[in-house]
């Protein structure tokens, strides 16, 4: 085993971690950073996001607009601090980008342009044509070389954490092409490896979003926060669940059933115009959209296609010349992909799942219960986006929050000691013999991939758009069966070096115990809220009873113990979430109502 | 699944450092549907059929970079390339070329990496402006001066197919090479006279003779042979001014 000596050690390279890196880096020279990815940071998945990335920018616009449009959008699950900090920091943050060569996309007078999102109330999302993600990406990796500081383990998969008395100590890594453990000594320690959707079946994720750090927090005593909060983005690729951007809408796209309808306006959307009306219509949020979808099947007014039902992304009124402009990889997606030309043909479109609102529990500067660990992205729950996310604020989040986790690493670092050498390399050499295990086959039998569709099928059923006890308790069940069979799973590649079979067995030891978390948190919540809807009796929202986080704990082979904490409420009050005119109705409701009683 | 499947030969190059002595040819059978691409045939024969085969990939959408291979000789992205395109005749998949292959159709890429950082691949200002002044202003004009040499996903495509790549490694390559174009050709950059040592340099652009190949394989139309072609001409411009001009005021 190799051994290295950080002060701070930062787990995932993609925009949240690399923010990070170049913060601490900036906070503090003298530091060393060790960036462990288990891809090269430029792989990372930040480098699919499409849309945008949301901060308050014109003069019509206020930070209260964008603080109303987050926390209305997360169904009043937010953390109102952070969403208060959030919204002031945004500009900045994306400003700093630009600095750094960050690509935006401009108007004729040079400023950075901003393009309608769904759910928010002005335009406010800046963007990079239809590669936002891929260029903040770059330009965070590329900036992030001017940092001697910054020392990078590329492709080296974190297997565990070091916590010793209480206190994060750094993490062992394998690295990838050798097969060699490396223990990373270290001060504290930032988790930033993104979401969990490859625990679903259909979805936009990349094959490297499996949850490891949310599943490394959990196994040491840190709990997952609002886990049963999964983003179902309404307009997906049948059966790859490849993502077709929400500029797609925010640029003046249509969404159709099969008789040419725009259906939203059925579903409290409405009214519908031939343009986009911000948080009307195809601008609503995400979980609403994707509810009609289900709907919309219930009535027999979707098209059937080979990989199952789907409605029209129609596009085709905006012309070939505005869609290359904006949209270039949409219309390369759409072309390649599935033989349909945008500019001429309708695209078929269906919900997929997107997102991980929930994640590692965090305090508004990234901090969890573990001294020296920190968490940020979107395998993070510091309280952004509660039980709905809205589109663009995920990027925001990761460079905003990126930094502060930077700082906040960095400060912490300096108050503490190294932690005693003797009894950390013992856990360091025990994390090995556990992950070697795996390799030596013991029982044998099961097949990864098999026990991974069983699970990725199962939480489809279980964690859908709509929800009932039935099907949640039989994916509790599912899983915890899966769990069982894990401990027999049998590797056909039994080698050190560029072993990918062990990392995906690892990985699914992983994305079991998170799709548990998922589904027991979900059925957990008796109440719909935001991405969460049930249909067995429990419709509504109940501010009474599930004004709450779930927080779920490990308990070894068990399933998560489940307890609540309180939601931060600092300026809005939970009141009816609506969008379209009914939306523009409760707003001037609410402002009504704040004038007679302040 | 859509139709009714079929079946499609896939041939790979394996190579295992534990146990070949060089790399060999193995053949698998992969039923497959015509929205199926290579890389979904990979899968497939990773989950049912070997674990063994080893290759990198994300996210199926043309956009992180990983999965760049030799297909029927041709350097290109498994994951916008279609099984359909093949069919009947057999597909042969291998490492790309001119990278050394760590195990089957996995290449180091450090090479590719060590040289993206040599060339500061940052904006270094030509003025400094604060954050509270906000961001440069820049017209859409000014954007596309560098925008599609920004759009290099650095698959390693354009050197898995450039032939003086292959011949020597030294050259700084096309990617590289247009990523620096990017770079310098970005209005608020400052630093084009540092970064012209790396393209006058004998590995910089005078080690392309213009196979424009590299253009061809790329996935994301950067053209990279064009941003090697333009800095011909500033490296030309960069020697005249050097002769006329006291140094150090040739940038432009």
């Amino acid at each position: 085993m190799d051994k290295y000596q950080a002060d701070i050690a930062i787990i995932g390279g993609g925009g949240a971690g690399l923010r990070a890196a170049i913060a601490a880096a900036e906070a503090d020279p003298s530091q060393v950073i060790a960036l462990v990815s288990k891809v090269y940071p430029m792989r990372s998945h930040t480098v699919a996001a499409e849309g945008g990335s949301a901060a308050v920018t014109q003069a019509h616009d206020s930070l209260d607009h964008h603080f109303n449009d987050t926390v209305t959008g997360g169904d009043w699950l937010c953390e109102q601090d952070v969403v208060e900090y959030f919204v002031a920091h945004a500009h900045e943050e994306m400003v700093q980008l630009e600095h750094w060569g960050c690509p935006w996309s401009r108007m004729d007078d040079g400023h950075a342009n901003v393009r309608a999102f769904g759910g928010m109330k002005i335009e406010r999302t800046w963007f990079a044509a239809d590669k936002t993600g891929f260029h903040m990406l770059h330009t965070l990796f590329q900036t992030s070389m001017k940092y001697p500081s910054i020392k990078r383990f590329d492709e080296y998969f974190c297997c565990d954490l070091i916590v010793d008395d209480g206190q994060c100590r750094g993490l062992v890594a394998i690295e990838i092409a050798t097969g060699k453990f490396v223990f990373i000594q270290a001060k504290s320690v930032i988790i930033a490896t993104g979401g969990a959707g490859r625990v679903f079946r259909e979805n936009t994720n990349g094959g490297i979003v499996t949850g490891d750090g949310m599943a490394l927090a959990y196994r040491h005593g840190v709990p997952l926060r609002d886990m049963e909060f999964m983003q179902y983005h309404p307009t997906c690729m049948p059966a790859t669940g490849l993502l077709f951007t929400e500029a797609c809408r925010g640029e003046g796209g249509f969404l159709l059933n099969k008789d040419g309808y725009r259906y939203l306006q059925d579903y409290g959307l409405g009214p519908a115009e031939p343009t986009p009306r911000n948080k009307a219509m195809e601008l609503g949020p995400r979980d609403r959209l994707s509810q009609a979808f289900w709907h919309e099947h219930q009535k027999g007014n979707t098209m059937q296609g080979p990989h199952g039902p789907y409605v029209h992304l129609d596009m085709r009124h905006l012309g070939e010349r505005k869609l290359r402009e904006r949209l270039p990889q949409i219309y390369e997606l759409a072309e390649e992909f599935m033989g349909v030309d945008p500019a001429h043909e309708p695209i078929p479109v269906l919900p997929a799942v997107h997102y991980t609102m929930g994640g590692i529990t965090a305090d508004g500067r990234t901090a969890s219960i573990i001294p020296g660990l920190y968490s940020v992205g979107e395998c993070s729950s510091i309280g952004l986006h509660g039980a709905n996310r809205l589109g663009s604020n995920s990027l925001a989040e990761i460079v905003v929050f990126g930094k502060v986790a930077g700082v906040e690493a960095s400060a912490y670092a300096k108050t503490v000691a190294p932690g005693k050498a003797s009894a950390l390399e013992q856990q360091a050499d025990a994390i090995c013999a556990r992950a070697l295990a795996i390799l030596s086959n013991p029982a044998g039998g099961e097949r990864i991939a098999t026990l991974r569709m069983e699970m990725a099928v199962s939480m489809e059923n279980g964690c859908g758009i709509y929800r009932t006890a039935r099907e949640m308790q039989a994916t509790c069940d599912k899983i915890a069966e899966l769990r069982g069979r894990y401990k027999n799973i049998k590797l056909d590649d039994v080698s050190r070096g560029w072993n990918t079979e062990w990392l995906m067995a690892l990985e699914l030891g992983f994305q079991l115990d998170v799709a548990q978390v998922i589904v027991h948190s979900a059925n957990n919540r008796k109440e719909s809220r935001g991405s969460h809807q049930r249909l067995d009796g429990y419709e509504q929202r109940d501010d009474v009873n599930y004004l709450k986080h779930t927080l779920a704990y490990y308990a070894g082979d068990a399933a998560p113990r489940i307890e609540y904490s309180d939601v931060k409420i600092t300026k809005s009050k939970p009141g009816i979430r609506a969008y379209g005119a009914a939306g523009e109705k409760a707003e001037l409701e609410r402002k009504q109502a704040g004038k007679t009683s302040g | 699944m859509a139709d009714a499947k079929k079946t499609i030969e896939i041939e790979i190059l394996r190579y295992r450092p534990d146990q070949d002595q060089e790399p060999v040819w193995q053949s698998y059978q992969v039923p497959f549907t015509d929205d199926m691409s290579v890389l979904q045939g990979l899968q497939y024969i990773k989950d049912h059929l070997d674990g063994t085969v080893s290759f990198r990939w994300s996210c199926r959408m043309a956009i992180c970079g990983s999965c760049g291979m030799m297909i029927n000789n041709k350097p290109m992205l498994s994951c916008k390339t279609f099984l359909r395109e093949f069919y009947p005749a057999k597909i042969q998949i291998e490492a790309m070329r001119h990278l050394p292959i760590e195990k089957d159709l996995i290449v180091n890429i450090d090479d590719f990496i060590g040289k993206l950082e040599s060339i500061k691949p940052y904006i270094i200002p030509k003025a400094a402006r604060s954050l509270e002044q906000g961001e440069y202003l820049q017209t859409p004009a000014q954007r596309d001066k560098y925008e599609q040499f920004s759009s290099c996903i650095n698959c390693l495509l354009c050197y898995a197919a450039c032939p003086q790549y292959g011949l020597n490694p030294e050259f700084t390559g096309p990617g590289v090479l247009a990523l620096l174009h990017r770079y310098n050709a970005d209005s608020r950059d400052g630093a084009s006279a540092e970064r012209m040592a790396v393209v006058n340099a004998d590995t910089g652009v005078w080690g392309c003779t213009l196979v424009g190949y590299c253009s061809e394989v790329c996935p994301k139309q950067v053209d990279p042979a064009a941003a090697v072609n333009r800095n011909k001409v500033n490296s030309t411009l960069d020697y005249f001014y050097r002769m006329l001009i006291p140094k150090g005021e040739a940038s432009e």
